[in-house]
Protein backbone atom coordinates (compact mmCIF):
# COMPACT_ATOMS: atom_id res chain seq x y z
CA UNK A 1 0.00 0.00 0.00
CA UNK A 2 2.58 2.23 0.98
CA UNK A 3 4.62 1.87 -1.80
CA UNK A 4 1.88 1.77 -4.20
CA UNK A 5 0.83 5.46 -2.88
CA UNK A 6 4.70 6.68 -3.30
CA UNK A 7 5.13 5.06 -6.69
CA UNK A 8 2.28 6.57 -7.96
CA UNK A 9 2.98 9.76 -6.42
CA UNK A 10 6.62 10.02 -7.55
CA UNK A 11 6.16 8.47 -11.18
CA UNK A 12 4.17 11.61 -12.72
CA UNK A 13 6.25 14.40 -11.71
CA UNK A 14 9.63 12.41 -12.51
CA UNK A 15 7.98 11.92 -15.87
CA UNK A 16 7.19 15.15 -16.37
CA UNK A 17 11.21 16.23 -15.35
CA UNK A 18 12.62 13.52 -17.72
CA UNK A 19 10.60 15.08 -20.44
CA UNK A 20 11.36 18.82 -19.63
CA UNK A 21 15.20 18.16 -19.67
CA UNK A 22 15.13 15.74 -22.52
CA UNK A 23 13.21 18.61 -24.26
CA UNK A 24 15.48 20.94 -23.62
CA UNK A 25 18.57 19.01 -24.06
CA UNK A 26 17.24 18.63 -27.93
CA UNK A 27 16.83 22.08 -27.99
CA UNK A 28 12.92 21.83 -28.29
CA UNK A 29 11.41 25.27 -27.02
CA UNK A 30 9.77 23.26 -24.39
CA UNK A 31 6.91 26.50 -23.39
CA UNK A 32 5.68 27.02 -27.14
CA UNK A 33 5.79 23.42 -27.77
CA UNK A 34 3.78 22.90 -24.45
CA UNK A 35 1.05 25.63 -25.26
CA UNK A 36 0.59 24.19 -28.92
CA UNK A 37 0.01 19.94 -27.69
CA UNK A 38 -1.87 22.19 -24.98
CA UNK A 39 -4.43 23.27 -27.52
CA UNK A 40 -5.03 19.45 -28.72
CA UNK A 41 -5.87 18.54 -25.00
CA UNK A 42 -8.33 21.73 -25.09
CA UNK A 43 -10.41 20.05 -28.21
CA UNK A 44 -10.12 16.69 -27.19
CA UNK A 45 -12.11 17.76 -23.78
CA UNK A 46 -14.96 19.88 -26.26
CA UNK A 47 -15.21 17.23 -28.69
CA UNK A 48 -16.07 14.43 -25.88
CA UNK A 49 -19.02 16.91 -24.50
CA UNK A 50 -21.65 14.98 -26.91
CA UNK A 51 -20.29 11.32 -26.71
CA UNK A 52 -20.48 11.87 -22.74
CA UNK A 53 -23.55 13.70 -22.12
CA UNK A 54 -25.32 10.82 -25.21
CA UNK A 55 -24.16 8.02 -23.05
CA UNK A 56 -24.66 9.77 -19.27
CA UNK A 57 -28.26 10.20 -20.16
CA UNK A 58 -28.66 6.91 -21.26
CA UNK A 59 -26.73 5.26 -18.25
CA UNK A 60 -28.95 7.10 -15.76
CA UNK A 61 -32.13 6.59 -17.52
CA UNK A 62 -31.64 3.15 -17.24
CA UNK A 63 -30.32 3.18 -13.43
CA UNK A 64 -32.75 5.70 -12.23
CA UNK A 65 -35.79 3.89 -13.85
CA UNK A 66 -34.11 0.63 -11.42
CA UNK A 67 -33.36 -1.54 -14.65
CA UNK A 68 -30.05 -1.76 -13.68
CA UNK A 69 -30.82 -3.07 -10.36
CA UNK A 70 -32.98 -5.68 -12.20
CA UNK A 71 -29.83 -7.06 -13.60
CA UNK A 72 -27.81 -6.54 -10.98
CA UNK A 73 -29.82 -8.97 -8.74
CA UNK A 74 -29.92 -11.06 -11.34
CA UNK A 75 -26.37 -11.02 -12.29
CA UNK A 76 -24.58 -11.14 -8.42
CA UNK A 77 -24.96 -14.62 -7.58
CA UNK A 78 -23.48 -15.88 -10.68
CA UNK A 79 -20.68 -13.40 -10.46
CA UNK A 80 -20.20 -13.68 -7.15
CA UNK A 81 -19.46 -17.26 -6.98
CA UNK A 82 -16.13 -15.89 -8.82
CA UNK A 83 -15.40 -12.99 -6.83
CA UNK A 84 -16.61 -10.51 -9.92
CA UNK A 85 -18.41 -7.14 -8.01
CA UNK A 86 -21.57 -7.61 -10.36
CA UNK A 87 -21.06 -3.60 -10.75
CA UNK A 88 -18.35 -3.43 -13.17
CA UNK A 89 -19.40 -6.40 -15.65
CA UNK A 90 -21.89 -4.11 -17.73
CA UNK A 91 -18.60 -1.79 -18.02
CA UNK A 92 -16.33 -4.93 -18.93
CA UNK A 93 -18.97 -5.54 -22.03
CA UNK A 94 -18.96 -2.09 -22.56
CA UNK A 95 -15.09 -1.76 -22.75
CA UNK A 96 -14.83 -3.81 -26.14
CA UNK A 97 -17.67 -1.69 -28.07
CA UNK A 98 -16.99 1.49 -27.20
CA UNK A 99 -14.50 3.44 -25.79
CA UNK A 100 -16.51 6.69 -25.00
CA UNK A 101 -19.42 4.50 -23.56
CA UNK A 102 -17.09 3.04 -21.12
CA UNK A 103 -15.77 6.51 -20.05
CA UNK A 104 -19.54 7.48 -19.57
CA UNK A 105 -20.20 3.93 -17.62
CA UNK A 106 -16.77 4.48 -15.54
CA UNK A 107 -17.69 8.70 -14.94
CA UNK A 108 -20.98 6.98 -13.26
CA UNK A 109 -19.68 4.19 -11.06
CA UNK A 110 -17.14 6.93 -9.91
CA UNK A 111 -20.12 9.07 -9.21
CA UNK A 112 -22.49 6.59 -7.36
CA UNK A 113 -19.30 4.89 -5.06
CA UNK A 114 -17.27 7.27 -5.20
CA UNK A 115 -14.11 7.26 -6.41
CA UNK A 116 -11.62 6.23 -3.74
CA UNK A 117 -13.90 3.13 -3.23
CA UNK A 118 -13.10 -0.38 -4.02
CA UNK A 119 -15.86 0.14 -7.11
CA UNK A 120 -14.46 3.17 -7.60
CA UNK A 121 -10.91 2.58 -7.96
CA UNK A 122 -11.99 -1.05 -9.88
CA UNK A 123 -13.88 1.09 -12.56
CA UNK A 124 -11.00 3.22 -13.45
CA UNK A 125 -8.29 0.50 -13.69
CA UNK A 126 -10.69 -1.23 -15.51
CA UNK A 127 -10.91 1.59 -18.05
CA UNK A 128 -7.22 2.37 -18.16
CA UNK A 129 -6.08 -1.25 -18.75
CA UNK A 130 -7.49 -2.15 -22.03
CA UNK A 131 -8.11 -0.49 -25.52
CA UNK A 132 -11.67 -0.60 -27.31
CA UNK A 133 -11.42 -3.93 -29.51
CA UNK A 134 -14.37 -3.30 -31.60
CA UNK A 135 -12.89 -0.43 -32.58
CA UNK A 136 -9.34 -0.67 -32.74
CA UNK A 137 -10.71 -4.24 -35.03
CA UNK A 138 -12.94 -2.12 -37.06
CA UNK A 139 -10.57 1.12 -37.76
CA UNK A 140 -7.00 -1.21 -38.17
CA UNK A 141 -8.82 -3.96 -40.66
CA UNK A 142 -11.14 -1.55 -42.32
CA UNK A 143 -8.60 0.84 -43.21
CA UNK A 144 -6.71 -1.22 -45.34
CA UNK A 145 -9.69 -3.76 -46.27
CA UNK A 146 -9.51 -7.03 -44.52
CA UNK A 147 -12.14 -8.97 -44.35
CA UNK A 148 -11.12 -12.45 -43.41
CA UNK A 149 -9.80 -11.33 -39.71
CA UNK A 150 -9.32 -15.06 -38.65
CA UNK A 151 -8.74 -15.67 -34.93
CA UNK A 152 -8.30 -11.84 -34.60
CA UNK A 153 -11.86 -11.54 -32.69
CA UNK A 154 -10.93 -14.03 -30.10
CA UNK A 155 -7.67 -13.04 -29.35
CA UNK A 156 -8.57 -9.06 -29.14
CA UNK A 157 -11.77 -10.59 -27.14
CA UNK A 158 -9.62 -12.70 -24.57
CA UNK A 159 -7.40 -10.55 -23.88
CA UNK A 160 -9.94 -7.75 -22.56
CA UNK A 161 -11.11 -10.66 -20.13
CA UNK A 162 -7.79 -11.11 -18.74
CA UNK A 163 -7.49 -7.50 -18.56
CA UNK A 164 -10.87 -7.70 -16.63
CA UNK A 165 -9.77 -10.31 -14.50
CA UNK A 166 -6.11 -8.64 -13.95
CA UNK A 167 -7.59 -5.51 -12.74
CA UNK A 168 -10.12 -7.21 -9.96
CA UNK A 169 -6.66 -8.90 -9.04
CA UNK A 170 -4.48 -5.95 -8.92
CA UNK A 171 -7.07 -3.76 -7.25
CA UNK A 172 -7.72 -6.30 -4.60
CA UNK A 173 -4.02 -6.97 -4.32
CA UNK A 174 -2.61 -4.19 -3.89
CA UNK A 175 -5.30 -2.38 -1.91
CA UNK A 176 -7.21 -4.48 -0.01
CA UNK A 177 -4.87 -7.55 1.20
CA UNK B 1 -23.53 -2.29 -32.06
CA UNK B 2 -23.25 0.60 -30.39
CA UNK B 3 -26.18 2.41 -31.73
CA UNK B 4 -28.34 -0.57 -30.57
CA UNK B 5 -27.30 -0.40 -26.61
CA UNK B 6 -27.66 3.09 -26.29
CA UNK B 7 -31.22 3.30 -27.84
CA UNK B 8 -31.73 0.01 -25.91
CA UNK B 9 -30.41 1.55 -22.33
CA UNK B 10 -33.47 4.39 -23.17
CA UNK B 11 -36.10 2.05 -24.58
CA UNK B 12 -35.74 -0.23 -21.40
CA UNK B 13 -35.38 2.58 -19.29
CA UNK B 14 -38.83 3.82 -19.93
CA UNK B 15 -40.27 0.76 -20.01
CA UNK B 16 -39.33 -0.34 -16.40
CA UNK B 17 -40.02 2.96 -15.25
CA UNK B 18 -43.64 2.54 -16.81
CA UNK B 19 -43.90 -0.35 -14.97
CA UNK B 20 -42.05 0.65 -11.79
CA UNK B 21 -43.81 4.13 -11.41
CA UNK B 22 -40.44 5.92 -11.40
CA UNK B 23 -40.68 8.12 -14.35
CA UNK B 24 -40.70 10.96 -12.18
CA UNK B 25 -37.20 9.91 -11.15
CA UNK B 26 -36.27 9.19 -15.26
CA UNK B 27 -37.15 13.08 -15.93
CA UNK B 28 -34.50 14.41 -12.74
CA UNK B 29 -32.03 11.59 -14.24
CA UNK B 30 -32.40 12.86 -17.89
CA UNK B 31 -31.50 16.40 -17.25
CA UNK B 32 -29.37 16.12 -14.53
CA UNK B 33 -27.24 13.73 -15.62
CA UNK B 34 -26.43 15.97 -19.01
CA UNK B 35 -25.46 18.82 -16.89
CA UNK B 36 -23.04 16.50 -15.07
CA UNK B 37 -21.46 15.46 -18.73
CA UNK B 38 -20.57 18.70 -19.43
CA UNK B 39 -19.50 19.89 -16.11
CA UNK B 40 -17.27 16.45 -16.12
CA UNK B 41 -15.94 17.74 -19.20
CA UNK B 42 -14.92 20.85 -18.50
CA UNK B 43 -13.35 19.80 -15.46
CA UNK B 44 -11.06 17.35 -17.36
CA UNK B 45 -10.15 20.33 -19.80
CA UNK B 46 -7.63 21.33 -17.15
CA UNK B 47 -5.49 17.49 -16.98
CA UNK B 48 -5.85 16.83 -20.84
CA UNK B 49 -4.80 20.53 -21.61
CA UNK B 50 -1.56 19.72 -18.98
CA UNK B 51 -0.71 16.71 -20.50
CA UNK B 52 -0.95 16.18 -23.70
CA UNK B 53 0.73 19.62 -23.97
CA UNK B 54 3.92 18.01 -21.96
CA UNK B 55 3.78 14.74 -24.59
CA UNK B 56 3.71 16.89 -27.00
CA UNK B 57 7.46 18.13 -25.57
CA UNK B 58 8.12 14.68 -25.61
CA UNK B 59 7.39 14.22 -29.24
CA UNK B 60 9.01 17.14 -30.84
CA UNK B 61 12.40 15.61 -28.99
CA UNK B 62 12.36 12.89 -30.23
CA UNK B 63 11.38 10.62 -27.53
CA UNK B 64 9.22 8.59 -29.41
CA UNK B 65 12.04 7.35 -31.26
CA UNK B 66 14.24 6.91 -28.16
CA UNK B 67 11.42 4.41 -27.02
CA UNK B 68 11.20 2.79 -30.52
CA UNK B 69 14.67 1.81 -30.15
CA UNK B 70 14.04 0.03 -27.10
CA UNK B 71 11.08 -2.11 -28.30
CA UNK B 72 13.25 -2.89 -31.03
CA UNK B 73 13.99 -6.44 -30.02
CA UNK B 74 10.84 -7.74 -28.37
CA UNK B 75 9.34 -6.11 -31.81
CA UNK B 76 11.74 -8.81 -33.17
CA UNK B 77 10.43 -11.31 -31.23
CA UNK B 78 6.39 -10.83 -31.81
CA UNK B 79 6.91 -10.44 -35.34
CA UNK B 80 9.16 -13.32 -36.82
CA UNK B 81 7.48 -12.76 -40.59
CA UNK B 82 8.69 -9.44 -41.14
CA UNK B 83 12.02 -9.15 -42.82
CA UNK B 84 14.79 -7.00 -41.58
CA UNK B 85 14.42 -3.48 -41.88
CA UNK B 86 11.39 -3.50 -43.63
CA UNK B 87 9.11 0.09 -43.35
CA UNK B 88 6.59 -2.10 -41.26
CA UNK B 89 9.16 -2.36 -38.65
CA UNK B 90 9.34 1.32 -38.53
CA UNK B 91 5.78 1.95 -38.05
CA UNK B 92 5.03 -0.88 -35.18
CA UNK B 93 7.51 0.25 -33.46
CA UNK B 94 5.91 3.95 -33.41
CA UNK B 95 2.54 2.67 -32.59
CA UNK B 96 3.66 0.89 -29.73
CA UNK B 97 5.79 3.95 -28.43
CA UNK B 98 2.76 6.44 -29.15
CA UNK B 99 0.32 4.09 -27.39
CA UNK B 100 2.81 4.12 -24.11
CA UNK B 101 2.81 7.42 -24.23
CA UNK B 102 -0.89 7.77 -24.15
CA UNK B 103 -1.04 9.53 -27.80
CA UNK B 104 -3.84 7.73 -28.98
CA UNK B 105 -3.79 10.51 -32.07
CA UNK B 106 -0.19 9.71 -32.77
CA UNK B 107 -0.88 6.01 -32.62
CA UNK B 108 -3.54 4.86 -35.09
CA UNK B 109 -2.34 6.35 -38.11
CA UNK B 110 1.03 5.07 -37.49
CA UNK B 111 -0.93 1.49 -36.69
CA UNK B 112 -3.24 1.62 -39.82
CA UNK B 113 0.63 2.55 -41.98
CA UNK B 114 1.64 -0.49 -40.55
CA UNK B 115 -1.04 -2.50 -41.24
CA UNK B 116 -0.54 -1.35 -44.96
CA UNK B 117 2.80 -2.58 -44.92
CA UNK B 118 1.72 -5.83 -43.40
CA UNK B 119 -1.22 -6.01 -46.46
CA UNK B 120 1.47 -5.66 -48.90
CA UNK B 121 3.98 -8.43 -47.39
CA UNK B 122 0.68 -10.79 -47.36
CA UNK B 123 0.82 -10.84 -51.42
CA UNK B 124 -2.56 -7.90 -51.36
CA UNK B 125 -4.83 -10.52 -49.77
CA UNK B 126 -8.00 -9.31 -48.07
CA UNK B 127 -7.20 -11.71 -45.29
CA UNK B 128 -5.30 -10.91 -41.79
CA UNK B 129 -2.16 -12.46 -41.68
CA UNK B 130 -0.63 -13.62 -38.68
CA UNK B 131 1.74 -10.35 -38.03
CA UNK B 132 -1.81 -8.36 -38.69
CA UNK B 133 -3.23 -10.18 -35.64
CA UNK B 134 -0.41 -9.61 -33.63
CA UNK B 135 -0.39 -6.26 -33.94
CA UNK B 136 -4.09 -6.19 -33.28
CA UNK B 137 -3.50 -8.23 -29.98
CA UNK B 138 -1.43 -5.47 -28.84
CA UNK B 139 -3.11 -2.65 -29.72
CA UNK B 140 -6.32 -4.05 -27.81
CA UNK B 141 -4.41 -4.57 -24.85
CA UNK B 142 -2.69 -1.18 -25.51
CA UNK B 143 -0.09 -0.83 -22.19
CA UNK B 144 -0.15 2.94 -21.17
CA UNK B 145 1.97 4.86 -18.74
CA UNK B 146 -0.48 7.16 -17.89
CA UNK B 147 -4.71 6.93 -17.81
CA UNK B 148 -4.77 10.71 -18.28
CA UNK B 149 -9.10 10.70 -18.94
CA UNK B 150 -8.83 8.47 -15.75
CA UNK B 151 -6.73 10.67 -13.56
CA UNK B 152 -8.70 13.81 -14.59
CA UNK B 153 -12.58 12.12 -13.68
CA UNK B 154 -11.17 10.73 -10.58
CA UNK B 155 -10.56 14.88 -9.58
CA UNK B 156 -12.96 16.11 -10.39
CA UNK B 157 -15.04 13.87 -7.95
CA UNK B 158 -12.64 14.95 -5.46
CA UNK B 159 -10.85 11.86 -4.88
CA UNK B 160 -8.24 11.81 -1.84
CA UNK B 161 -5.49 10.68 -4.50
CA UNK B 162 -6.26 10.61 -8.23
CA UNK B 163 -3.19 8.65 -9.24
CA UNK B 164 -3.37 5.68 -6.91
CA UNK B 165 -5.13 3.99 -10.02
CA UNK B 166 -1.45 4.38 -11.64
CA UNK B 167 0.49 1.20 -10.26
CA UNK B 168 -2.59 -1.17 -10.41
CA UNK B 169 -3.35 -0.15 -13.96
CA UNK B 170 0.12 -0.87 -15.13
CA UNK B 171 -0.04 -3.88 -13.58
CA UNK B 172 -3.17 -5.10 -15.07
CA UNK B 173 -2.19 -3.52 -18.76
CA UNK B 174 1.31 -5.50 -18.10
CA UNK B 175 -1.31 -8.72 -17.62
CA UNK B 176 -3.75 -8.12 -20.34
CA UNK B 177 -0.76 -7.45 -23.01
CA UNK B 178 1.28 -10.82 -22.03
CA UNK B 179 -1.91 -12.20 -22.36
CA UNK B 180 -2.92 -11.43 -25.56
CA UNK B 181 0.73 -12.30 -26.97
CA UNK B 182 0.21 -15.67 -25.58
CA UNK B 183 -2.97 -15.73 -26.65
CA UNK B 184 -2.45 -14.85 -30.43
CA UNK B 185 0.87 -17.59 -30.21
CA UNK B 186 -1.47 -20.35 -29.30
CA UNK B 187 -4.12 -19.71 -31.80
CA UNK B 188 -1.33 -19.56 -34.78
CA UNK B 189 0.31 -22.73 -34.03
CA UNK B 190 -3.30 -23.94 -33.51
CA UNK B 191 -4.13 -22.53 -37.11
CA UNK B 192 -1.30 -24.42 -38.74
CA UNK B 193 -1.90 -27.70 -37.38
CA UNK B 194 -5.40 -27.27 -39.00
CA UNK B 195 -3.88 -27.67 -41.98
CA UNK B 196 -3.32 -23.94 -43.13
CA UNK B 197 -0.12 -23.20 -44.14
Amino acid sequence: MDFVQSFSVWFIPLLIGFILLYGTYKKVPTYETFVEGGKEGFSIAINIIPFLVGMLVAISVFRASGALDYIMLAMRPIFSLFHIPAEVVPLGLMRTISGTGALGMTSDLIATHGPDSFIGRLASTIQGSTDTTFYVLTVYFGAVGIKKMKYAVKVGLLADLIGFLASIAAISLLFYS
Amino acid sequence: MVNYIWMGMMVVGFVVAAINGSMDKVNEAIFTSAKEAVTLSFGMISILVFWLGIMKIAEKGGLLEVLAQLFRPIVKWLFPDIPKDHPAQGYILSNMAANLLGLGNAATPMGIKAMEQLKILNGGKNEASRSMITLLAINTSSITLIPTTIIAIRMSYNSQSPTDIVAPTLLATAVATIGAILIDRYYYYRSLQKGGK
